[in-house]
């Protein structure tokens, strides 16, 4: 077990910067997740821990101990790859035993350890096959348990989840929660999936082009973004964006975008928002806060003419357009919206997030 | 009203003959697309082999039915035990060697920047490219022992002359040197393309497993190329056996008989000595040996294929 420490990291292909220098401290026991769109530099970052990327600048410390120039095999970590990279001519025992029979292991011990990892992944009657004759879902757990039976200090993840179809991957999103909370090693674990970033993560790290814009739980991510990237990265569908300005109203606040909606700014958040008035913004609120009119939310009501509907049985996303901008709500189902007609969506006031336009970071 | 009688008729299928059916299933189709396929396979090599099964049942004026007298009095003779000692220490040093360097090559072409990567492989397969008579003809001017590069090399740094290709030993070396240089870029060309087709997270999984060079090179490349190994050796050791062009350049199957392979020794018997009958029996002395050796390395490379 260890803690992971990378300290202005960067990495340089050529003329491309990949990884721009980031600082991340990762606990002992932790279970961090690198999430980003491609080419964010996430999986350089996860792939200069393991040793297989040289660092260009920066450090890279694991358990207190500079790893720059240690080869990955002594860096005491396991990688589970995105397509497996189970060797195809070993038998599953073969592949999971391979690191161990490398470091001369005694030959029980092997066995044991082998036999217990297999048990803790449910793959014990699948020892004797073959890589081919295996589901994607058990080479998966085959790909994990030859990182777990080496118990090594740091488990490194590189979107071993991205080749499995959508009802697996949610199964072995389970399993991967309830194998680090049984091993309790330090994890990073790297998707493009935010939803796996948030169902999975103690703490999620956010990279957009090279740079880590936010480190936070899963609920700070979503309820406080740091800048517009994160806001609109996190949550599915999408946050939505509309341009706005402050203005003075009554000693109170208003979010104005155009001449069809206006917020009132709660209390809480006057002083902060105060000196952006004037000033070009951007306000962000979430799907789920743009809905039908209920009793227990603050909120103003529109009337707007829907685009198009999807119906998801237990909500109905619901798409229309709003100064120019096209907005997605979350309606109840009963609510019943049709394309072409007019519908009733309540903004919640108190869910709204405001960006200032020039930097992109919340106010 | 539905006019039943309209509506039968246009839905009844019209009635075809049963070669009409033969020739639309689709094994039919399929069959007669190969045709022209075996028909050059059987006009090019089974014909000429079932006729040199024939022709080694007759006597030498190739009036009469021998039966294995051919192969009995092939037997007898030491030159063709020679010979049948020499073509299999040829194929087996010649393939060994092949096999080697076109491993090394690959390894160190597949290492070079893929940038210069195409420049390299090209220049590498000259050999292979240029016709084995002329590259032969080539090497036997390099070997020629009054006037040769060779020697001049060598007696400008104090050492002896070589006699290339009229000692026994340094003719055989000869021989199989320029079956080496000749035969090593089939083999990278082939190795190239089966390390290239080895997935590179392989290698990075056996990196963290703890695997050096030397163990991935034994516990993830060769095992990954195996079948390509495989077949390419077979391949190999066919040719190796068969091979004519480089002795007829070079020795013509001298110093006394000292260089012969199967097929020139055949040509030899049957062409030169006007023996065809016999020529056949040798020619055909090995093909129960490659059959074997074929059928039992085909059969471990489908073996694997079901498996990996």
């Amino acid at each position: 077990m260890a803690d992971v420490t990378l300290t202005n990291l960067h990495k340089r292909f050529d003329r491309t910067e990949a990884v721009s220098g980031i600082d991340l401290e990762i606990k002992n026991n932790e279970f961090v997740v690198l999430v980003g769109p491609s080419g964010c530099g996430k999986s350089t970052t996860l792939r200069m821990i393991a040793g297989l990327e040289e660092v260009t600048e920066g450090e890279i410390l694991i358990g207190g101990e500079l790893v720059n120039d240690v080869p990955p095999k002594d860096r005491d970590i396991a990688m589970v790859f995105q397509n497996y990279a189970l060797y195809p001519h070993m038998t599953v025992f073969q592949n999971m035993s391979f690191g161990l029979r490398l470091r001369k292991y005694p030959k029980d011990d092997i066995k044991k350890r082998v036999e217990e990892a297999a048990e803790v992944l449910g793959i014990t009657e699948l020892l004797n096959r073959r890589p081919k004759q295996l589901s994607g879902g058990q080479r998966q757990r085959v790909a994990m348990g030859r990182a777990i039976v080496r118990n090594p200090r740091v488990f490194l993840f590189d979107e071993p989840l991205s080749n499995l179809d959508a009802k697996l991957r949610g199964q072995m999103r389970i399993e991967i929660k309830r194998v680090h909370q049984h091993l309790k090693t330090t994890t990073v674990y790297v998707t493009h999936d935010q939803v796996e970033a948030m169902t999975l993560a103690d703490r999620v790290v956010v990279m957009n082009a090279g740079l880590i814009d936010q480190v936070g739980t899963p609920g700070e991510l979503y309820h406080s973004p740091r800048t517009r990237f994160v806001a609109g990265f996190i949550g599915s569908p999408a946050m939505n964006f509309l341009d706005c300005e402050l203005s003075e109203l009554d000693g109170g606040l208003v979010v104005k975008v155009g001449s069809e909606l206006s917020l009132p700014v709660s209390s809480g958040r006057l002083e902060r928002y105060r000196p952006y008035v004037g000033k070009p913004l951007t306000l962000g609120i979430r799907p789920e806060h743009v809905t039908e009119e209920r009793v227990d939310r603050d909120g103003v009501s529109l009337s707007v003419d829907v685009d198009f509907v999807e119906p998801l049985g237990m909500e109905t996303m619901v798409y229309f357009s709003l100064a120019g901008e096209a907005l997605c709500g979350r309606v109840a189902p009963e609510l019943n919206p049709q394309p072409g007609q007019s519908a009733k969506v309540c903004f919640d006031t108190e869910q709204i997030h405001i960006f200032d336009r020039s930097t992109d970071l919340a106010l | 009203m539905v006019d039943s009688s309209k509506t039968l008729g246009s839905s009844q299928p019209i009635r075809r003959g049963s070669l009409y059916i033969f020739l639309r299933q689709r094994s039919t189709i399929a069959f007669m697309m190969v045709l022209p396929l075996l028909l050059i396979i059987g006009c090019l090599v089974a014909y000429p082999f079932f006729y040199s099964i024939y022709l080694s049942t007759l006597n030498k004026a190739e009036t009469a039915f021998v039966g294995i007298s051919n192969f009995l009095f092939l037997f007898k003779r030491e030159t063709f035990w020679m010979v049948v000692q020499q073509s299999v220490t040829f194929a087996l040093i010649a393939v060994v060697f092949k096999a080697l360097i076109g491993f090394i090559a690959a390894h160190a072409v597949n290492n070079i920047p893929s940038k210069g990567q195409r420049k390299w492989r090209g220049m590498m397969l000259v050999p292979w490219v240029i016709p084995p008579a002329l590259s032969t003809l080539g090497w036997w001017w390099l070997f020629e022992p009054t006037y040769s590069s060779f020697n001049w090399i060598l007696e400008a740094l104090g050492l002896s002359a070589i006699p290339w290709l009229s000692d026994t030993f340094w003719a055989r070396f000869s021989i199989i040197l320029v079956n080496v240089w000749v035969g090593a870029p089939f083999f990278l060309i082939m190795y190239l393309a089966a390390l290239k087709s080895i997935p590179e997270d392989l290698y990075e999984a056996a990196s963290i497993d703890g695997a050096s060079a030397w163990q991935k090179l034994i516990h993830v490349t060769i095992p990954m190329m195996r079948n390509i190994i495989s077949i390419t050796v077979l391949f190999s050791i066919i040719v190796t056996f068969a091979n004519f062009d480089i002795v007829r350049v070079l020795t013509q199957g001298g110093p006394r008989n000292s260089t012969h392979l199967f097929a020139s020794y055949s040509f030899r018997v049957g062409i030169e000595s006007g023996d065809i009958p016999l020529g056949a029996a040798v020619s055909l002395f090995m093909f129960p040996v490659l059959a074997v050796l074929a059928f039992i390395i085909l059969r471990n490379v489908r073996q694997r294929t079901v498996n990996i």
